[in-house]
């Protein structure tokens, strides 16, 4: 029993909040895709930068000696994703509005993304350094421990405090996103986009305000995620680029353009990371004695280092079974 | 006059696929243009719908020019144009369709919505399921209620008979004289000429970019100059 909640702690949980971060960073490069019909590279670093920001404003509020109930990480979070989007509406005013107004193609504008890539990253090291720097280096971080009730259980089901509040805040912002997206005007006029520019210029739509209102929303969440990702490990200038490889995976793996696609993919490709990494012969451990002796220590699938490449073979046999992402996406 | 087009000179930017076309049509009219494959048909209607660049020529709107100007302006103007390929958003459902038509709109729109339903009743039965399920005479009733959601005075249609059953084909073309006669001006490019010029108050024949008959629908089908040139070998 205390193998399986090991299992719990280690492929379950992680995975939860893995996928939560990958499906929110995810959700924002499928929006951009589909509206802007460009991978936006740029997007780890958006979440980087977004998790400095709440870094900053955290900081600030502890000087004040605010302490609420909740982290401060968390009771900044919205005005750090106000803040994000606002930068990120700034940064399409500057780098990519004027090369889209010369009719510019997808790969210039990635390769423009590149170049933000480069350039937040280099502001960032330029303001706070190459350390790493924790959100808890003024409050405690809670750890919670859950004891399981049952004979000859000692292991207890671990998680910390900010992972349970960002699993509830990754489930109110994909339900706040659903509803915007299938109820009001403007969430229509997303989709209408996405689905059909041409049409969605002929009909009237005011486009120039949806791809603000795209860059709003991928703004904030991924301010959402990135802050999400430093509370739970740690803050440091190469945080989200580490992992807009995995995001990307999913997004495609999802279908691009279609935000559910994204946070399937996000999910999908957050529990293939742990549990690829998961020792399967903790599992084996009980029955020691009735095994053979042949079955090593170490049945995992690929050592911790090679975490990433997971993402891929999920890319590739997607793309080689389903090109077009589990939900019908968009193909360039 | 609701739509005049003079001596327009347009095309993608190369060289121009109009070479001044005359077009004019009022309020109660359905105009047809009809003409052989490359005549311009499309490339007009995309012209006065800022859709391509006119170098020469005005275009005017009851009286205001809009040559060169956005559909995001000219759809609240009362302008709606309904494409031949691609007229419906295939992963929204038909209201939601509708609903997209009538995005430049601050009022409510339900009076409208049911107008929409009342002219064309399959959709109503059908709103809630996706535009892309739908047959291709449904989904030229979406592009058509979408087009009309936005209250348009001169709608523009090209070739809305396109790619549908002989069946259907009759039934469109019933539903565009009752959307005119509710008020709509209509302006639309066909492939059907025979059958659409019996509707038509004014027709139109462009080849090689250039208008080559003028005249009433009947004149140009009893116009024996037009039938042998353009009617003879369709049923």
């Amino acid at each position: 029993m205390n193998e399986f909640i090991f299992f719990i702690n280690n492929v379950l949980i992680s995975g939860l909040i893995l996928g939560s971060i990958y499906a929110l960073g995810a959700i924002g490069v499928t929006l951009i895709f589909g509206i802007l019909r460009f991978a936006h590279f740029a997007h780890g670093d958006m979440m980087t930068m977004g998790a400095f920001i709440a870094f900053l404003l955290a900081l600030g509020a502890s000087a004040l000696g605010i302490h609420g109930p909740l982290p401060n990480g968390f009771l900044v979070l919205p005005l750090a994703m106000v803040i994000t989007a606002g930068v990120a509406l700034g940064i399409d005013r500057a780098f990519y509005a004027p090369l889209r107004a010369r009719g510019a193609k997808p790969v210039t504008l990635l390769i423009a993304s590149i170049g933000v890539t480069l350039m937040i990253q280099g502001l960032i090291r330029l303001f706070f350094g190459v350390g790493t720097r924790s959100f808890f280096e003024s409050e405690p971080k809670h750890l919670i421990r859950i004891p399981v009730p049952l004979d000859g259980v000692t292991r207890t089901i671990n998680f910390t405090e900010p992972q349970v509040l960002m699993l509830i805040v990754t489930v109110i912002a994909v339900l706040v996103l659903h509803l915007f997206l299938t109820r009001s005007r403007l969430g229509k006029a997303m989709r209408a986009m996405a689905d059909n520019p041409d049409l969605a210029q002929l009909s009237g739509i005011n486009t120039a305000l949806v791809v603000r209102v795209t860059w709003i929303i991928a703004g904030a969440l991924a301010s959402m995620a990135g802050t999400m990702l430093a509370l739970d490990v740690t803050l440091k200038p190469d945080l989200a680029f580490n992992i807009v490889l995995p995001i990307f995976a999913a997004a495609i793996v999802g279908g691009l353009g279609q935000s559910y696609g994204a946070i399937a993919g996000g999910f999908l490709v957050g529990f293939a990371e742990t549990m690829a990494v998961f020792n399967w012969a903790v599992l084996l451990r009980p029955f020691k004695s009735v095994l053979p002796d042949w079955i090593p220590n170490d049945l995992s699938i690929v050592p911790t280092e090679y975490k990433l490449t997971v993402a891929f073979v999920i890319l590739v046999i997607v793309l080689l079974v389903r090109p077009t992402g589990i939900f019908k996406g968009a193909s360039t | 006059m609701l739509i005049e087009m003079q001596k327009v000179v347009a095309g993608y930017g190369g060289a121009p696929i109009l070479h001044g076309v005359d077009i004019a049509i009022e309020e109660r009219d359905i105009g047809v243009i009809v003409g052989p494959n490359g005549a311009g048909k499309s490339t007009t209607l995309k012209a006065i719908f800022g859709l391509l660049k006119v170098t020469e020529g005005i275009i005017n709107f009851e009286g205001r020019p809009i040559t060169n100007t956005l559909p995001d302006r000219l759809v609240p103007m009362g302008l709606g144009f309904v494409p031949q390929e691609k007229n419906v958003f295939t992963s929204m459902t038909v209201n939601e369709n509708l609903e997209m038509g009538a995005f430049i709109r601050q009022d409510d729109i339900s009076a409208t919505l049911d107008y929409v339903y009342e002219m064309f009743p399959p959709l109503r039965e059908k709103r809630r399921q996706n535009a892309g399920e739908l047959s291709g005479g449904q989904r030229q009733m979406v592009a058509m209620g979408r087009a009309l959601m936005s209250k348009p005075r001169l709608l523009l249609l090209d070739e809305p008979s396109a790619g549908l059953s002989p069946r259907y084909v009759g039934e469109i073309f019933e539903q565009i004289v009752k959307v005119n006669a509710s008020g709509v001006g209509v302006l639309m490019v066909e492939q059907n000429a025979k059958q659409a010029l019996g509707l038509a108050s004014k027709g139109f024949v462009l080849a090689n970019g250039q208008n080559l008959f003028t005249g009433s629908g009947r004149q140009l089908l009893d116009d024996p100059e037009v039938a042998k040139s353009f009617l003879g070998g369709q049923g």
